[in-house]
């Protein structure tokens, strides 16, 4: 890979994220979509969300996670319980990661 | 004359910018520490310094990069690279859908300028805030407000991860915070029974799909979860949800 090239690929990269964040923004007139998928995509981003968030807290390296002595399983607990108390966000990632880092570093998880 | 005064006014002194950007505030330290992990393993790549800046400033897609950075580094085809980053970034042409129905009468250069900003969290905040699907004025200062936040929260990180690699200790999980900070934007959005089943098929969907290349168990998750949302909102008693549409 030259550096041209490297340059030349990343451009491209940066035009797919405006291609695809801006697809249905690109036509001039509105696409008409069928009522029952407008009204479907209200769970797309929450769906997304958890697409990404449930992988990393259950697999590691792809697969199911075997034992409870992961760090990640009492972190999430905590950053869960603070949530559902407290309903900050913040707090909630703060929590999270002060279970992880004692774990990880104390406990040696 | 109200609204031309308005109009006048710099965007990000309308109150809706500090409105938008302070909203971000609370994940911005979860999407920080995942910019900085991002840093790192970009720096690790074998990716030269150079190309890494301008990959992650002009980029501005974590999980894109992620993917590109090994089929960048070992000379796979352009081609190659540019379909792996759009699969990736696939989820966010749903959500386009989304941002036409609040964007759609701007002109065609501000829709793609808003467009290329435009993250997942800046989507799930702007729909808390604004759930009728109707454009209004506060929605622009509040889209830029909150991008501006969600843009430094995500570039800064990610460049000190670049410069400083070396130094900073993956091995703590520290990336974690980042689905952290997800976790609890996920359990913002939920608020009746339909979405948390939705979530949950989403949950098993996108494990059960994880083999799946180019992240497309992504995909799979979104489009169980529309299913599912779509099943329980035809078969229950209607009632007045603050996110419907249309009564």
């Amino acid at each position: 890979m030259t550096t041209i090239d490297g340059v030349i690929a990343i451009f491209g990269l940066a035009a797919i994220t405006v291609l695809t964040r801006g697809l249905f923004l690109i036509p001039e007139r509105d696409v008409p979509l069928p009522a029952w998928l407008q009204q479907g995509l209200r769970y797309a981003p929450l769906a997304a969300l958890v697409a990404v968030v449930a992988p990393e807290v259950v697999l590691t390296q792809g697969q199911l996670i075997t034992t409870w002595m992961d760090a990640r399983l009492p972190a999430v607990a905590a950053a869960t319980a603070y949530f559902f108390w407290r309903r900050d966000i913040l707090g909630t990632i703060l929590s999270g990661t002060a279970v992880l880092l004692i774990l990880k570093l104390g406990f040696g998880w | 004359m109200s609204s031309t005064c308005a109009a006048r006014q710099p965007l990000w002194r309308h109150p809706e910018f500090a409105r938008g950007a302070r909203e971000m505030t609370g994940t911005a330290l979860g999407i920080g520490a995942w910019a900085l992990v991002t840093g790192v393993a970009m720096a690790k790549s074998g990716l030269p310094l150079p190309l890494s800046v301008l990959m992650s400033v002009i980029v501005f897609a974590g999980s894109a990069q992620l993917a590109a950075l090994p089929l960048l580094v070992s000379g796979a085809p352009l081609w190659v690279i540019w379909a792996t980053a759009l699969c990736i970034n696939m989820r966010f042409a749903i959500f386009s859908a989304g941002w036409r129905r609040y964007f759609g009468q701007l002109p065609r250069g501000a829709r793609l300028r808003m467009a290329y900003f435009a993250a997942d969290l800046n989507y799930v905040l702007f729909l808390r805030r604004f759930p009728d699907p109707a454009p209004a004025p506060e929605q622009v200062p509040y889209f830029w407000g909150g991008v501006a936040c969600n843009w430094t929260a995500w570039q800064v990180p990610s460049l000190l991860g670049l410069l400083l690699a070396d130094s900073i200790p993956t091995a703590w999980g520290i990336g974690f915070a980042g689905t952290l900070a997800l976790l609890g934007i996920t359990y913002s959005m939920l608020h009746d029974r339909a979405t948390w089943i939705a979530a949950a098929v989403a949950a098993c969907a996108a494990v059960a799909a994880f083999a799946l290349p180019l992240k497309l168990n992504i995909l799979v998750a979104i489009a169980a979860a529309v299913a599912i949302g779509l099943l329980i909102d035809r078969t229950t008693p209607k009632h007045v949800r603050p996110m419907e549409d249309r009564t």
